[in-house]
């Protein structure tokens, strides 16, 4: 990524043909890996014959089977985001700015289960809220008898809950990264002008992180409204959401003209929930003034902070690390107590065959795929934020919107979509192994933006003007002031970037070699058959994905101190 | 706020070429190296002048073999086959097997491999009337039990045979108080769970028992009457199993599960320690035949290599390398079975069977049927 050509204070005709050039890139990326692959399993669908044939969407909205399904994937999602940015927002207050021992590795940690495969975290969150859980057996032995019992499997809170686990990283790092840059002089300032403490959240910290809680709940959103595997196996089939359907009309039926329809009704969704986001974030962001985040966070002070960071780790306990800790559990368990028994068997597989990798191999896999993907959606990302934030055109807005469409179109439109339209060269990519990491790193992509545009629009223009007035050249203002702001956004971006490739399931499967699976794929080949080593393996190749996630993400965030933590 | 000068190299283009060169590093390691030219597969329809159409005899030919995603064989009987052929396999895993055939379909004619290994007779006609395959009789079909070979234009080749079954957790349920068919089933719908048959191919084979057993007129009675009995539903086999069932490895509190008939074997197999019985029974009177079928795929470049694959699927080695590694029966008669299939698995004589192109012109209305009278 050479973003110094990107001038900002050279004459007008290079600043914006130097945008142009770096627009080219994301609408490039995104045009061909994304767009056309799309569209063209879509015009398959509703022009079997080369016309234009949208009977299937009249059918499709006017069955009151399917508007079912489409009721509940817009309440599903509404309440999931709903929940997730009230339990989410408390935690990015304090990972952002209380300073507190354990504080950096607790932000990794919350990272993890995001990156963990639905098919994983279902199987913890049914064991914990199925009719055998650990909890119904404590409820009982101090209740006796009688106590009430917990069975939520197959019920709408199973779903609700194993979204806000999944997706409370969002709010907490999306939002938190603002957050701990904002100057505290300006809430200070407010309350010695008399506001209290509710006012001056309302009314001063809540506006600055509007653009932050807006990206966060968009793509929360977007994230639980193409629900896949929590839905089919949390939900049971009596839940569905449009893309469980589409995933059955396409994979399993083969009824492209439906699948393509109801593909026509998800968009509909998700680009009115962008257009609802778009307005919101072009309320702000106000230029503000940032902070290094060094400088903005303090030790807790006084009971009442100290009772909301416990509150607020006690969340994340019940929330994140029970489930968390019952991977780890069953990893551990050897049936007649506990060892490690079951991670020394990963690495002897007991016969040689294609589908027995070893953890080291899938490890190996999962890094350089997830290392590519990174790299591409950080650059592709970064110029996409840029060119947004620079220019505040239609065109910009625009790009701004597209580049968030994969999160909310299912991951089967877009991979029969690569069948049958990445078929032939030059863009053959079907037979590629770079194809997963560019699958990847089009459902990475998104975050990167999401997480650097509130950021570099948050950048206060007269720093970078005041330094041009004193004679910095355009890429020592962007080397003195941006980067240093930027730069701990852009490792945030770069470490969610690889924790979603490293947990990429749903688009990997359809395109992984059977010979280079990544971690994801290997636990569900182990899940596919049944035995109990074959779970424990399952499981221990979980808690290996648990722990290369928080390693990865925690050797990112040491970077920062290096090189652009102080100034 | 005042600025510093700090010293800021300049990291991402370093990180850019370390990550191309791991990149080039991953590609180019692997034998295969299918990122240089257009695969084998692709017949290149756009006379694109530098694309070579046919490899010459002495260039190694990548054949390669589409799959589902529960295909597993040794590496030593593939690394065997490619130093005797010299072919080099390629092995695409496409998701489930409906989703592979589907898959397969949408590319007709410019296909993604050269063989496809896995279409079962729920799904074969499907496959069939889409032309998929070009017809192939392989000389080792002759070591096969004739009954397997269900196409007579040999457009698929029989490879292995395995039932779905009702498996029954032992430890609830002795061994002479199961139902011992279908009918007797009824009863126990509360302590039985099944996969949805629109999304798993456990649970279509599971209907289909019932189609035949009760009839068209008679299975959505006897599925009304689970449901009003209580019977769970899963949408897959990895939640019915791991998640519903009590018995083996499973967490949940059922104790009859749609699963395979060789589910006890691989409970003694991956067992540790394993056990001298298997945790787990099956009712063989529920047993519904799948039939794994390979065929040829329309469109390939390497037509003689792709018989050359296909016998090898058929010969000895794969054959006996079949059980252990896919957990099915293999097709070929006489072969030597692992003793832990020997002594705890069952492949019923006698199992229940439907006519695939029967089952190709209903299975949507079917599942239909059954999705209104159980789900909703």
């Amino acid at each position: 990524m050479d973003l110094d050509g990107a001038a900002l204070t050279v004459t007008a005709g290079r600043r914006s043909s130097a945008t142009l050039l770096l627009a080219a890139l994301p609408i490039t990326f995104i045009g061909v890996l994304f767009l056309y692959p799309v569209a063209t399993i879509v015009w398959t669908g509703l022009a079997p014959d080369g016309r234009l044939d949208l009977s299937p969407v009249l059918r499709v909205v006017s069955d009151p089977a399917i508007l079912r399904v489409v009721w509940f994937t817009v309440w599903q999602a509404t309440v999931s985001t709903v929940l997730t940015l009230l339990l989410g927002l408390p935690a990015a207050y304090v990972v952002a700015r209380l300073d507190f021992p354990g504080r950096k590795l607790l932000r990794a940690a919350v990272t993890v289960p995001f990156v963990l495969p639905t098919v994983v975290v279902a199987s913890a969150f049914l064991s914990l809220l199925g009719p055998r859980s650990p909890l119904n057996d404590l409820a009982v032995r101090i209740a006796g008898e009688g106590a009430p019992q917990l069975s939520l499997h197959h019920t709408v809170w199973a779903i609700l809950l194993a979204h806000v686990f999944f997706n409370y990283a969002v709010v907490v790092r999306t939002v938190g990264g603002l957050w701990a840059h904002l100057d505290p002089r300006t809430e200070e300032a407010a309350q010695v002008l008399g506001a209290g403490r509710v006012r001056t959240f309302l009314e001063v910290t809540l506006p600055a992180l509007r653009p932050a809680i807006s990206a966060a709940a968009a793509i929360v959103f977007l994230f639980t409204f193409t629900s896949f595997g929590v839905v089919l196996i949390l939900g049971g089939p009596r839940l569905a959401t449009i893309e469980v359907e589409i995933h059955r009309f396409t994979a399993q039926l083969l009824d492209l003209p439906t699948a393509s329809a109801l593909a026509l009704v998800q968009l509909l969704f998700v680009v009115g929930a962008l257009v609802v986001y778009g307005r919101l974030q072009r309320r702000g962001p106000s230029r503000q003034r940032l902070r290094s985040a060094a400088d903005v966070a303090r030790p807790p002070r006084g009971a009442r902070q100290r009772a909301f960071l416990a509150a607020n780790l006690i969340v994340m306990l019940v929330l994140l690390a029970l489930p968390l800790a019952v991977l780890v559990e069953r990893s551990l368990a050897t049936g007649s107590g506990y060892g490690l028994d079951l991670y020394r068997t990963l690495g002897e597989s007991r016969r040689a065959s294609i589908l027995a990798v070893s953890p080291w191999e899938a490890v190996r896999n999962s890094v350089v795929f997830g290392t590519v993907a990174t790299v591409v959606a950080v650059t592709v990302g970064g110029a996409a934020a840029w060119v947004v934030t620079r220019s505040r055109g239609v065109a910009a807005r625009l790009l701004d919107g597209v580049l968030m469409l994969p999160l909310g179109i299912s991951a089967v439109t877009v991979g029969f979509g690569f069948l049958i339209s990445l078929d032939r060269p030059p863009l053959d990519l079907r037979a590629s192994p770079l194809l997963v990491p560019l699958a990847q790193a089009v459902v990475a992509t998104p975050f990167v933006v999401r997480i650097l545009v509130p950021v570099l629009g948050a950048v206060d223009e007269r720093l970078r003007e005041a330094a041009a007035v004193m004679g910095a050249r355009p890429r020592q203002v962007w080397r003195e002031i941006d980067l240093p702001i930027v730069g701990r956004a852009l490792l945030v971006a770069a470490g969610f970037a690889f924790a979603i490739s490293v947990g990429e399931f749903g688009a990997t499967v359809f395109i992984a070699r059977a010979n280079l699976p990544t971690l994801p794929i290997a636990i569900f080949r182990l899940l596919g058959q049944p035995g109990a080593v074959n779970f424990g393996q399952a499981m221990a190749m979980s808690t290996i994905l648990m722990v290369l996630t928080a390693t990865v993400i925690t050797a990112i965030e040491r970077v920062r101190v290096g090189t652009v933590g102080e100034f | 706020m005042h600025l510093l000068h700090t010293p800021v190299r300049s990291p991402k283009r370093l990180v850019a070429v370390v990550a191309m060169t791991l990149l080039a590093t991953a590609c180019g390691g692997e034998p295969t190296g299918t990122d240089a030219s257009p695969s084998g597969s692709t017949p290149a329809p756009t006379g694109t002048t530098a694309a070579e159409p046919t490899a010459t005899p002495t260039e190694a030919v990548t054949v390669t073999v589409v799959t589902h995603d529960s295909f597993n064989i040794s590496e030593e009987v593939i690394d065997a086959f490619e130093a005797e052929s010299g072919i080099t396999l390629e092995l695409l895993a496409s998701g489930d097997a409906g989703s592979m055939v589907n898959q397969a379909i949408l590319t007709a004619g410019n296909p993604q491999g050269d063989v496809l290994f896995g279409v079962d007779n729920t799904f074969l006609s499907r496959a069939l009337d889409a032309e998929l395959f070009l017809p192939y009789e392989s000389p080792e079909l002759g070591a096969v039990d004739p009954e397997l070979v269900l196409d007579d234009e040999h457009r698929v080749t029989p490879i292995d045979v395995g039932d779905v079954c009702l498996n029954y957790d032992r430890e609830v349920l002795a061994d002479d108080e199961v139902p011992t068919s279908l009918e007797e089933l009824v009863p126990f719908a509360d302590q039985l769970v099944v996969e949805n048959p629109a999304t798993s191919s456990p649970g279509l084979a599971f209907l289909l028992a019932t189609v035949e057993t009760f009839g068209e007129d008679g299975y959505l009675d006897f599925w009304q009457q689970l449901a009003d009995g209580g019977v769970t539903v899963a949408d897959g086999w990895e939640d019915a199993y791991y998640g519903q069932f009590s018995g083996g490895a499973g967490e949940g509190d059922n104790p009859l599960v749609v699963s395979y008939a060789s589910s006890p074997p691989a409970e003694v197999y991956f067992a540790d320690p394993r056990p001298d019985e298997a945790p787990t029974g099956v009712i063989e009177a529920s047993c519904f035949r799948q039939i794994e079928f390979a065929g040829i795929l329309q469109g390939t470049e390497y037509e003689a290599e792709a018989q050359q694959v296909i016998d090898w699927m058929l010969s000895p080695s794969f054959q006996e390398d079949i059980p252990l590694n896919m957990f099915v029966f293999p097709a070929r008669t006489g072969v030597t079975l692992p003793d832990v299939f020997v002594e705890h698995a069952t492949l019923p004589s006698d199992p229940i069977e439907l006519d695939f192109r029967q089952i190709g012109e209903h299975r949507e209305e079917w599942v239909e049927a059954w999705t209104s009278t159980v789900l909703r």
